[in-house]
């Protein structure tokens, strides 16, 4: 078996930054001259007999927060998985700093995987273990650090998810919101290059929902940690992502900072964030005939809401 | 005629697959076992979970069957005269035989059961994936101690089996029915023999707790992550456990004796 070519994730410090970002600022991140840090090259999947993937490309840049952006079903949970090598895509190369993960065996995988957090959507966390143990696990399981290290690391941590008072909780014990923060808690534990969160706005209040804003936003600007955001709540993800990938039909069918995608004029970016069921993306998952189905003449009814007013 | 061959019946084609899929995970586990070292805490606790807590059914379990088949074999033995071989029949029943079977199965019930549900629910709720991306083997976590636990709580609880087995038989032979106590020990303890009988049936045991591990942890990890899912894999994990262990029982019984 080939050896894996080095991995090169590195360490970038800037200078904090106001979690507030302006049109002004988005613009000055826009990475378009960045070096990625993930490529993504003509990945097709097909999963089940659906096409997912149909020669998607595109660039995560470095030190930048990324939103992935999408139809429900299209794919964003499985480029995640893609791109942490825990699923193999039927053709194309996911490159994380020059290494292909498709090509990377285990070891390999399991060292790149040493360098990155991800949040799971539904937080996944160890339901023997309390949640103090739940954020230690990684610490424990891959760093022999004296016992009062490990304990100060972990409620860093959980005080910066505002749940170091529910360190000896299990999770049974806890919503889904708490259960996210946790989670969280969990994933930036060890510092990690680049952080994939999955859904990481659902189930929290506003109050959560700020909070972790501004933790994402302070990671990626103290730490230069890159991060993949994948969201359906655009107005959060506006408040601190640098640029926005919207996927649909397989493809990057649209992209840029969030002002510009909330100016943008294209069908898909305009039936997207305008909610709008008719457009480019069937509000309908494919169906028979709706009269058909509703025992009337095949025809006789529309399969959309019918608004005209009636003579 | 068509030159292409008949494909054989999904169902024989799907069992062969599941042998050679689980022959291929144990080979993962053996693999991972000395990495599984680094979490023997974790072993520890499985050692526990599936040993020491399945006490209370083997014990009573033992106790029944002993009681049972002193009462039988003492009325049969009487019609021939030969109470007297009432504790080397039991005895040797045990060791041999009712001890590591009779342990496989209620330790497949118990033990098994509950390796496959707990693995199968920690697929569904991403926990398996969660300690993939964060660099943690799950063979060598979740897998390899669990199969190690059964290897090693097995032989321990078809050892408490088999006393309490040969204790329930005294009860009934000698403390209710009248047999005489020197008889019973005498006439058993010069009819074992430790190699022969007592050994092997421990070697059976370690077999059979090694088989029931496997297929509950493969059960487990490789169920649907559905709650379907899991109700089917722990079902199979009895279903397949028992029919393994008593046809690997008449395997074993014919080598070793």
């Amino acid at each position: 078996m080939a050896a894996a070519p080095p991995l090169r994730l590195r360490w970038r410090f800037v200078q904090p930054d106001r979690i507030d970002v302006s049109d002004d600022r988005a613009q000055a991140r826009t990475p378009h001259a960045a070096d990625a840090l993930i490529e993504v090259r003509g990945l097709r999947t097909v999963l089940g007999g659906k096409v997912i993937f149909d020669g998607l490309e595109l660039d995560i840049p470095r030190g930048r927060i990324t939103a992935v952006m999408g139809p429900s079903g299209t794919g964003k949970t499985t480029l995640l998985r893609h791109i942490t090598g825990q699923l193999r895509p039927d053709a194309g190369s996911i490159r994380i700093d020059g290494a292909d993960v498709t090509a990377l065996p285990r070891h390999a995988l399991f060292a790149l995987r040493e360098k990155i957090g991800y949040l799971f959507q539904n937080s996944a966390l160890l339901t023997d273990f309390s949640v103090f143990e739940n954020v230690a696990f990684p610490l424990r399981q891959h760093l022999d650090l004296p016992e009062e290290l490990v304990r100060n690391l972990v409620l860093t941590k959980l005080q910066a998810v505002g749940l170091r008072g529910a360190a000896e909780l299990m999770p049974s014990e806890l919503s889904g919101g708490m259960a996210r923060r946790v989670a969280l808690a969990r994933a930036i534990v060890r510092d990690p290059t680049l952080i994939l969160y999955d859904e990481p706005f659902v189930g929290l209040d506003p109050i959560a929902l700020n909070q972790v804003l501004k933790l994402i936003r302070t990671l990626n600007d103290t730490l230069g940690i890159t991060s993949i955001l994948v969201a359906h709540e655009f107005a959060a993800v506006a408040r601190v992502a640098d640029l926005v990938y919207l996927i649909a039909g397989g493809k990057v069918v649209a992209r840029g900072t969030p002002a510009e995608l909330t100016r943008g004029d294209s069908a898909w970016t305009r039936q997207f964030f305008g909610g709008e069921a008719d457009g480019p993306v069937p509000f309908q998952y494919p169906a028979r005939d709706y009269a058909a189905d509703l025992g009337f003449p095949a025809g006789a009814a529309s399969s959309t809401p019918h608004t005209e007013p009636r003579p | 005629m068509s030159a292409v061959r008949p494909k054989p019946p999904s169902m024989i084609g799907d069992a062969l697959a599941q042998v050679g899929a689980c022959g291929l995970f144990l080979l993962q586990i053996l693999a991972a076992v000395p990495r599984s070292l680094r979490h023997i805490r974790e072993t520890v606790r499985q050692v526990w979970f599936t040993g020491a807590m399945s006490l209370v059914i083997i014990m009573t379990c033992g106790l029944f069957v002993g009681m049972v088949l002193g009462l039988q074999l003492y009325y049969v033995l009487s019609i021939f005269g030969g109470t007297a071989a009432l504790g080397t029949v039991v005895s040797l029943s045990m060791y041999r035989e009712l001890g590591p079977v009779v342990t496989a199965l209620l330790f497949a019930g118990r033990a098994g059961t509950s390796i496959t549900a707990e693995i199968g629910l920690m697929r569904a709720t991403d926990q398996i994936a969660a300690m993939e991306m964060m660099a943690v083997d799950p063979i060598a976590y979740v897998a390899a101690p669990r199969f190690l636990a059964g290897v090693i709580a097995m032989p321990l609880l078809a050892c408490v089996f088999n006393a309490l087995g040969i204790f329930g038989a005294h009860l009934v032979g000698v403390s209710w029915l009248g047999l005489d106590n020197g008889t019973f020990w005498s006439n058993m303890t010069s009819s074992v023999d430790v190699w022969k009988d007592v050994v092997n049936g421990v070697w059976k045991s370690v077999a059979f707790g090694a088989v029931v591990a496997l297929i509950a942890v493969f059960q487990g990890y490789t169920t649907a992550p559905t709650s379907e899912g899991v109700a089917y894999a722990t079902t199979r994990t009895v279903v397949f456990s028992s029919i393994v262990v008593l046809a690997l029982d008449f395997v074993m019984t014919a080598f070793l004796m």
